[in-house]
């Protein structure tokens, strides 16, 4: 097998009494979507924030490209080409779309006091690298706040797979948007992933990642439930492990209790009204 | 999968269009210059023949406006990204006091004097900035405190060395004709409209405000630091993770703002002649004014240093031209006001119409 781009072994972070993350492992290789899948609180955030340099983990180990590494910002991340789009901080919406696009890593032209930031090559870049994603921008200076959620994220992979990101994390991207937004979302991912990088997606929509998703990684209350091909684990058993069976059972059977009320409610009603019709 | 079985993403026409006027609404200064357009024609109208429109007229609410705008240039790059500075005011009054008790008190040379209260106004910029990163309280609050602490050092030291709280002589001292040639000279134009051979006083400070704004113009629109001041303020978070030096930045920026101030001090010493430890007062106030009227936003992330240009000349123009009027000029701050708030508003519906989501 080859090396994976990403690989963590072990991995826990504790806050205080809390055990955010136990003993949780995971690989993801280059042109390979993994998705990072668990209910509210399943220690997902605590995840990528590890994998992308916020946190430090209090035990396991983390691997890029097979060496052994420990970040202590997201930026020593960044420079090992792990780059993470956050849902909310991705973009400045009154900033233009190349100017957002290339904030912190500006082109320049010229030297010494005349160094200045090469805004014509910035557009070009900016047009250039959202219509390789399938995005045809007329305007890179138009603000980003005119585009949609969709192509908001859609700006912020295009920018890290532009500056080499290897693998790229997504933060539920899809999770504020619409049916016809998410989809585009997803066509961006998969754009990224023939384009070789790998990529760690996390949602808690099973219907965003399962079209997508070439391996799963189920987390639940802070520990993994495995890794999992899309053979090994149909739909319905995923959407299963994600909320825990037994829970999402009992509530169909609540649920159904209240149609059965209802319904006889109804009868009940309705049989009145038959009567006082007579 | 390869991209080619991926179907590419069709273009969206609806999103993606945009029509020239739009763009034109996206610039900031927008509102700035239609506004220093609309009082200009108002006076030239209610006060044109009372000299408004003369040469004179225009090199007194130019002058106005450039020991303004010099200011408020520097105070808008601040706030794009996303601080306040409301020591300005005190710190003109702390560096013309300092260069002039140096000066005559001590008889440096004037240059030295100068240079040496330069220095001090970076100093003291640099730990307003220090103050506000390291405590994370809002700048407001942090620069209100050094207002104060400026100003009373500024009146506590100079009756402690001088015993009087305003200083003269400084026409006497050494190096005064050289520093009052670059600072506080002025160019006399004959005016081509006068038939008795009037002239007009420019004075050396409008150069300097033009000279100001385009640099720091070119600063923000072209270089690095220009788009991280718009990235910071727009989102400083989004800003630190993509790897901007946030706090170095905002340090610069306050040295800005207090260097700014030390010029417009520097020329009003060299032009009267003497330091009083009241100059700037409410200059700071003036400033954000000329700046929001300028079209730049209070919360950082959008505006320009155009636009703090004609925001300091709407206000150079209504100032002198209330006084061209004939009326009482204490109905200027009265008009200030009212303007301040106009100003935001349209401001806010014009970033509306050209940056809102579809």
């Amino acid at each position: 097998m080859e090396t994976p781009i990403l690989e963590v072994r072990g991995i826990s972070k504790y806050f205080g009494s809390v055990i955010a993350l136990k003993d949780v492992s995971m690989h993801v290789s280059a042109g390979q979507v993994m998705c990072l899948l668990g209910d509210n609180g399943a220690g997902k955030s605590t995840l990528i924030k590890t994998l992308s340099g916020v946190h430090k983990p209090d035990e396991g180990e983390y691997f890029v490209e097979g060496e052994r590494v420990d970040f202590n910002s997201p930026r020593e991340a960044l420079d090992h080409g792990i780059a993470t789009v956050y849902q909310d901080l991705a973009m400045i919406p009154l900033m233009s779309i190349s100017r957002n696009f290339f904030l912190g890593s500006e082109p320049t032209k010229g030297w010494g006091i005349f160094k200045r930031f090469d805004l014509k090559r910035a557009n070009q870049i900016a047009r250039d690298e959202m219509s390789r994603m399938g995005i045809d921008i007329r305007d890179p200076e138009q603000p980003v706040g005119t585009l949609s959620g969709g192509e908001r994220q859609s700006v912020a992979i295009a920018r890290a797979v532009y500056f080499g990101a290897k693998v790229l994390i997504l933060d539920e991207p899809t999770s504020a948007l619409g049916v016809k937004q998410a989809g585009t979302v997803l066509r961006y991912i998969a754009q990224a992933r023939a384009r070789g990088v790998a990529v760690i997606f996390i949602t808690h929509n099973p219907h965003h990642a399962y079209p997508i998703g070439d391996r799963f990684t189920i987390l639940k209350r802070g520990r993994t439930l495995g890794i999992y091909t899309k053979d090994d684990l149909p739909r319905e058993e995923m959407i299963r492990m994600m909320s825990g069976g037994e829970e999402l059972e009992s509530l169909e059977h609540e649920l159904r209790e209240y149609k059965d009320l209802a319904l006889d409610n109804l009868a009940d009603a309705f049989g009145k009204e038959g009567k006082s019709l007579h | 999968m390869t991209a080619q079985t991926i179907k590419k993403a069709k273009t969206d026409e609806r999103l993606l269009r945009e029509s020239g006027l739009k763009k034109l609404f996206r610039r900031p200064e927008l509102g700035a210059v239609s506004g220093a357009i609309l009082v200009w024609l108002f006076f030239a109208i209610v006060a044109g023949d009372s000299g408004f429109l003369s040469l004179r007229g225009t090199a007194n609410y130019l002058e106005v406006a450039a020991e303004l705008g010099i200011l408020a240039v520097a105070v808008s790059l601040l706030m794009i990204g996303g601080e306040f500075d409301l020591s300005v005011g005190s710190m003109i009054g702390a560096a013309g006091m300092m260069t002039t008790i140096l000066a005559v008190e001590f008889g440096w040379n004037i240059w030295a004097a100068l240079f040496a209260s330069l220095i001090m106004a970076l100093i003291v910029g640099a730990i307003n900035g220090f103050l506000v990163i390291r405590t994370r309280l809002p700048s407001f609050i942090i620069t209100l405190g050094t207002l104060f602490i400026i100003r009373g050092l500024t009146i506590g030291l100079t009756r402690l060395i001088t015993g009087r709280t305003q200083v003269g002589g400084l026409k006497d001292t050494l190096g005064y004709d050289s520093a009052a040639a670059v600072f506080a000279s002025s160019v006399e134009v004959l005016d081509p409209a006068s038939t008795r051979g009037l002239t007009a006083d420019f004075p050396a400070s409008i150069f300097w405000w033009l000279l100001i704004a385009i640099v720091a113009t070119f600063i923000l629109l072209r270089t690095r630091p220009g788009n991280w001041i718009f990235g910071i303020g727009g989102d400083v978070n989004a800003a630190r993770n993509v790897g901007v030096p946030v706090d170095r930045i905002k340090i610069f920026l306050f040295m800005g703002t207090a260097a700014a101030a030390w010029m417009v001090a520097s020329i009003q010493v060299l032009s009267v002649g003497s330091a009083d430890t009241l100059r700037g007062e409410l200059r700071e106030f003036y400033a954000i004014i000329a700046v929001v009227i300028g079209g730049t936003l209070l919360t950082g992330g959008y505006g320009s240093a155009i636009g703090a240009v004609f925001g300091a000349l709407i206000f150079g123009i209504v100032q002198q031209g209330i006084i061209f009027t004939g009326v009482d000029s204490d109905w200027f701050q009265v008009f200030l006001g009212a303007m301040l708030i106009v100003a935001v508003l349209v401001n806010n519906f014009i970033r509306k119409r050209a940056s809102e989501t579809k």
